[in-house]
């Protein structure tokens, strides 16, 4: 081992100081490659045969890319055809300083065994390390050391068996100048998009290539369409001085022209800043961190309210900006003017991949098309692909490289397709990559921390386990439910109380803290349920295998076990790790069934009837304490087994046993919650319902008013009570609409660490305490809570970041985070699924009431299919009727008829899919009749819905 | 802006090192004439000057001597140079009272001080050159100057830092790593009998890891008592054919 030194300076923030590094150097770092004899290592990851189909290097080669091209040209690299590639240290060093995503990405790449990268430690092997020079710039010195250490290869692979054809080595670099010089050097060097196109075998990469800089000249005319953006040095001190305020850029989902930026103050205090005018955006994207400069006060404008999309051919780069523009500007009043400022400055990028699909060039020639987002938030991405024939009507994602000022629309490059638009297995792809939901296969990592099947239970486990196998536990389930993570029992005991058992499965036995099965699933967060699809948090031997508590096996459980009189008030309260064998998985009505039946008098059976009838007792006892009982309607698909369409719709029903099962799962949260919060007051993960403010109900009461019905909302018991008595006679629907419109009033529930914030109250449970402990198949919250209780019983071990509460409120933001996207992926999916339904059935007339009531429309709630859409009463291209629209009704008056909220009507449904990227439910007035209005026939309908009418 | 990569995926440390590797060690005895035993030693860029005084009388108050056995006296210093920022004060501070402190009750453990009662030795460590380690190195330097004064010891005393990081202990810690936010903890041992003379951390660290972290820093401190036994044969040898 040989031993060196490099002295290096460095200046820090007022003084020079000198920072002196070793800096060893080895002779035992091998080259890691098959062919190679001279190294000794154990394991090769360079292959002998290195082909690539390339009209350019026609024999073996390993290909060393430099910083510049790993970084811009990632997507390439993580193609699977690029194989056999050395990442040089400096290299992979230079990535991790400049993009932290892309020096991810490049690591998950080096781990993937087929692909064959391998890192070569070049800064530390005695043969390539290099020292900089005088003079020299320290980019000059990693190029010059990605150029020995390029020559070293090449020359140390060449053996005396390998002839000319042997393998070589080939650097790819965009730098012009470091082309040259390894030139000179005598190294094979190609430009990276050279290489690229040279791949006989597939052209397809070449799309994925992404502009480097010299392209871009060509693409753009040479006027300048936006100021330029101020370097960061300028925006950081505009921040300090206050001249500049920075926020998150929010582009607006209506208007193209128009976003706001959102300024985080101190505590509370945050501002929006509204953006208007592309010059003032300045090619900000949605989600970029910004420096905004506000802007005199009296060029100060109100949020327009037209809506506005980017659509239409592309326009020339030399378009009349002031065209775009005229359309803005609307009346304006004084107190309509908010803070207007305009973007100088771009702190952070948040560009990622987006979904969308490609509009082809009106020039059939042409390799340059327009790409619209399927989020109409993100501005259209200029591309350049060959193969656009084959990707017109396909969802395709795109990458932003980057917007030069002299160009209307951003310069992107494809990624990949996901498949046709509107078919169902793509359209699921888009809505979850849209939402940020993981849905990839398990990586192999993830997978090798799973128990070694087949699985059995071992004696020492055993002895760790309260043995609980004799009881009669049952599960209740909705129909087809594979992931079943709760059971219960309930039996009486000698002394005349009864003895109740809520059994979890315990995942937490098989996830262990930190590896990579924990990472993936805390990571994910929670499973996410789409239609007829389910995406797992955990593994599917997990889910729906080892600790799905499924009948006549025997499963580990954590289980929650009160001693109970008959008014099922809790004398005590015990937690233990179990085995149990569940008798029975039941399905909801099943159960129902089960304890209705008068003739069965079986074990189950009567452990059911124990239940329910305690589970009445608490729910009447907690709805005493104010708890909420709200509605929402649920849609359930049934879904054709062949085809996967769905075939017909209904509307979740509520039966007596979803309550039972309910109720008790409430009651083990609220244990579990206090004996983790009495164990860990600084660190357990609980979970909390603020109050809405006062002024959330406004709505709610209005509505309730006119009918005559007096809501209270003065606390939660309140609004129970009056909600319980709100009854209009005649209208039986009254009180679920009522409760409807109260959900719509709650705020977000969220996960948080109790160590960092005072307010535990779950307003809707009217809980002083609240956790989640009932699920840990299909949320992260629950496997945390679970390893907290079972320190708690001195069942299992601790471990640092359980007792770090700034790394559990880091966590609990994650699953705040997943939580609430994986709602929207649902939500998402349902309308997705009820526009297929209504694909297939053509239009349908239906009766609805009114739920809200807007200033050009109202909004229909249909019932039977839970379904919510916009009647609107002025369109584009006829006169809209007169409306007379009334606030404090709220009421709107549509030529002679006077809509109010709760009315009830009658609608015509249909598809819209004049916008394949969009497709939408149509509502039509119908009932009452309003001449010009509603749509007593074909002719006054809309385009789309005509041509549908007529078939 | 990413932190420094501590440990690579190909298990290399910042300097080029693998986790289990010290930093080079080099050391003399005998620096100085005047003083009864002296050693210079460097671990890498971590440089200290040891110098030894006695057994002799109580020097101050003799109130302080002890009937059964000798007292030791430790004075650590870092020159004002020794660190990348110029320090106000040699020694004196908190730090430097603890690390005293640190060394004498390491040498009390060490030294068969019950040979001389009622007597006085000193110990004095000067860092000259700061670049982690400290504690570590002074150690091994001053266990040197002991053996040139020719006091009576156990064994040598060997020091060195552990760090942990990735769930890898790492050996012998530079001051970027030390830096860089690891636990690292330092041990100082009596490697033939496989003593413990001294273990000391200030930072978290679980449980669970902490018998690998001792394990690993065992070991690194066998690899520094050869290193010292070399140095030590070597410096006999030299002097023996001097004097012969």
């Amino acid at each position: 081992m040989l031993k060196s030194k490099t002295f290096v300076k460095k200046t820090r923030s007022g003084g020079v100081m000198k920072v002196v590094r070793e800096h060893y150097l080895r002779d035992d770092i091998w080259c890691g490659s098959e062919v190679c004899t001279e190294c000794k290592q154990d394991s090769t990851v360079l292959q002998k045969d290195a082909c690539i189909e390339s009209s350019l290097c026609p024999y073996p080669h390993y290909l060393v890319p430099d910083t510049n091209v790993v970084l811009h040209q990632i997507d390439v690299l993580e193609d699977p055809v690029i194989r056999n590639v050395i990442i040089l240290q400096t290299v992979l060093q230079e990535v991790r300083h400049r993009s932290a995503p892309v020096y991810k990405r490049l690591k998950d790449i080096i781990h993937e065994q087929g692909r064959h990268f391998y890192t070569f430690t070049n800064e530390h092997h005695r043969e390539t390390f290099i020292e900089r020079e005088p003079g020299e710039s320290a980019n000059d010195r990693n190029d010059r050391a990605i150029r020995v250490a390029a020559k070293w290869y090449s020359q140390h692979l060449k053996t005396p068996e390998s002839g000319p054809d042997g393998l070589k080595v080939v650097l790819l670099t965009n730098d012009q100048s470091n082309k040259l010089k390894a030139e000179e050097t005598g190294l094979a060097v190609y430009k990276f998009d050279e290489y690229i196109k040279s791949l006989t075998g597939n052209p397809e990469l070449v799309d994925c290539l992404a502009l480097s800089n010299d392209d871009k000249n060509e693409i753009t005319s040479s006027k300048v369409l936006f100021p330029e953006h101020l370097p960061l040095s300028k925006v950081q001190a505009g921040i300090k001085s206050g001249s500049f305020l920075q926020g998150t850029f929010r582009a607006s989902r209506d208007n193209y022209l128009e976003a706001t930026v959102f300024v985080q103050g101190e505590g509370e205090d945050s501002t929006e800043v509204l953006i208007q005018g592309l010059q003032n955006l300045n090619r900000a994207v949605h989600q970029d961190v910004v420096a905004v400069q506000l802007l005199p006060k009296n060029q100060w404008v109100a949020p327009s309210s037209v809506v506005l999309q980017d659509d239409g051919a592309a326009k020339d780069d030399n378009v009349d900006e002031d065209e775009e523009e005229k359309v803005l500007t609307g009346p304006l009043t004084e107190t309509a003017r908010r803070a207007t400022g305009k973007v100088v400055g771009i702190i952070k990028r948040n560009w990622r991949p987006f979904c969308g699909m490609l509009n082809v060039s009106q020039i059939k020639e042409s390799t340059r098309h327009l790409f619209t987002p399927a989020d109409r938030r993100i501005p259209r991405i200029r591309i350049e692909t060959r193969q656009a024939s084959t990707l017109a009507g396909q969802r395709i994602m795109v990458a932003i490289d980057g917007w030069p000022k002299d160009s209307r629309y951003p310069n992107g490059h494809f990624v990949r397709s996901l498949g046709g638009a509107g078919e169902k297995d793509t359209e699921e792809e888009v809505l979850l990559l849209e939402h940020d939901v993981p849905h990839q296969v398990f990586s192999q990592a993830v997978l090798s921390f799973l128990p070694k099947t087949p699985w059995s239970i071992t004696p020492e486990d055993m002895a760790q386990r309260q043995d609980l196998r004799h009881l009669t536990v049952c599960s209740v389930d909705p129909p087809g439910c594979t992931d079943i993570d709760d059971a219960l029992h309930c039996r009486e005991l000698e002394n005349g109380k009864l003895e109740v058992g809520v059994h979890i499965a315990d995942v937490s036995h098989f996830i262990r803290p930190g590896n990579a099965l924990d990472k993936e699933a805390a990571n994910r967060g929670t499973t996410v349920y789409l239609c007829g699809k389910r995406i797992d948090m955990v593994p599917e031997l997990l889910s729906s295998n080892l600790c799905s508590l499924r009948s006549n096996v025997e499963r580990f459980a954590f289980s929650c076990i009160w001693e109970m009189n008959h008014k099922a008030e809790i004398l005590k309260t015990r937690f233990t790790k179990s085995v149990i064998n569940s008798k029975a998985s039941l399905t909801y009505a099943e159960a129902q069934m089960r304890i209705d039946d008068a003739n069965k008098n079986d074990d189950i059976t009567k452990s059911l009837r124990g239940l329910n009838k305690l589970a009445k007792i608490l729910k009447r006892k907690r709805i005493e304490n104010g708890a909420l009982t709200l509605s929402s309607l649920e849609v359930r698909f049934h879904i054709d087994s062949e085809t996967h369409d769905p075939i017909d719709l209904q509307t979740k029903e509520l039966m007596e046993t979803n309550s039972m099962v309910e109720e008790f799962m409430l009651l083990a949260n609220i244990s579990v919650a206090q004996k983790i919060y009495d164990e860990f007051p600084e660190s357990a993960l609980l979970r909390k319902h603020p109050a809405p403010p006062p002024s959330n109900y406004d709505i709610l009461i209005k509505a309730a008013k006119s009918k005559n019905v007096m809501i209270h909302t003065d606390s939660a018991k309140a609004l129970a009570d009056s909600l319980d008595v709100a009854k209009v006679d005649g209208f039986q629907y009254f009180n679920t609409l009522l409760r409807i419109l109260a959900t719509r009033c709650m705020m977000q529930a969220v996960y948080f660490c109790s160590g960092m914030d005072s307010d535990f109250h779950h307003y809707g449970l009217a809980s002083p305490i609240y956790t989640h402990f009932t699920s840990p198949i299909r949320r992260y919250a629950d496997i945390i809570v679970h390893r907290l209780l079972a320190v708690a019983i001195g069942a299992d071990s601790t471990y640092p970041d359980l007792m770090d509460k700034h790394k559990q409120s880091a966590l609990c933001n994650n699953l705040n985070y997943r939580h609430k996207m994986s709602q929207y992926a649902q939500r998402a999916s349902v309308a997705f699924h009820t526009q297929l339904f209504f694909k297939t059935r053509g239009i349908i007339n239906e009766e609805g009431f009114v739920l809200f009531v807007r200033k050009n429309a109202i909004i229909v709630l249909i019932p039977k299919f839970g379904l919510e859409g916009t009647v609107f009463f002025n369109s584009k291209d006829k006169a809209s009727p007169s409306l007379v629209f009334d606030e404090e009704g709220p009421s709107l008056k549509v030529e002679q008829h006077t809509f109010h909220i709760f009315d009830q009507v009658k609608v015509t449904i249909s598809l819209d899919d004049s916008n394949i990227q969009h497709q939408k439910i149509r509502m039509a007035l119908t009932e009452p009749v309003i001449p010009g209005v509603s749509v007593p026939a074909p002719e006054a309908e809309p385009q789309a819905k005509k041509q549908k009418l007529d078939r | 802006m990413a932190g420094l990569e501590l440990l690579s995926d190909q298990g290399y440390r910042l300097d080029g090192r693998k986790a289990t590797e010290l930093r080079k060690v080099q050391a003399r005895m005998g620096v100085f004439a005047q003083a009864d035993g002296s050693a210079y030693l460097e671990q890498g860029n971590t440089k200290a000057l040891a110098v030894v005084y006695g057994p002799h009388e109580m020097r101050g108050s003799r109130s302080r001597a002890l009937h059964d056995r000798a007292v030791i006296n430790c004075q650590y210093s870092m020159a004002t140079f020794s660190t990348a920022e110029r320090k106000r004060r040699p020694h004196g501070d908190r730090k430097s009272t603890e690390m005293s402190l640190h060394l004498k009750q390491t040498f009390e453990a060490a030294v068969m001080t019950q040979l001389f009662p009622r007597s006085q030795i000193d110990i004095y460590v000067k860092i000259l050159q700061s670049d982690g380690g400290n504690y570590s190195v002074c150690v091994n330097a001053a266990t040197l100057a002991v053996i040139d004064a020719g006091i009576p010891m156990r064994d040598y005393v060997c020091a060195c830092t552990v760090g942990f990081v990735d769930e890898t202990p790492l050996a012998d810690l530079c001051y970027a790593e030390e830096s860089g936010g690891v636990s690292s903890l330092a041990l100082a041992l009596l490697p033939r009998g496989g003593q413990i003379a001294l273990v000391q951390m200030d930072a978290r660290l679980h449980q669970d890891h902490l018998e690998t972290l001792i394990e690993a820093a065992m070991t690194a401190c066998k690899c520094v008592s050869k290193v010292l036994d070399e140095v030590v044969r070597q410096h006999l040898q030299e002097t023996s054919v001097l004097s012969r």
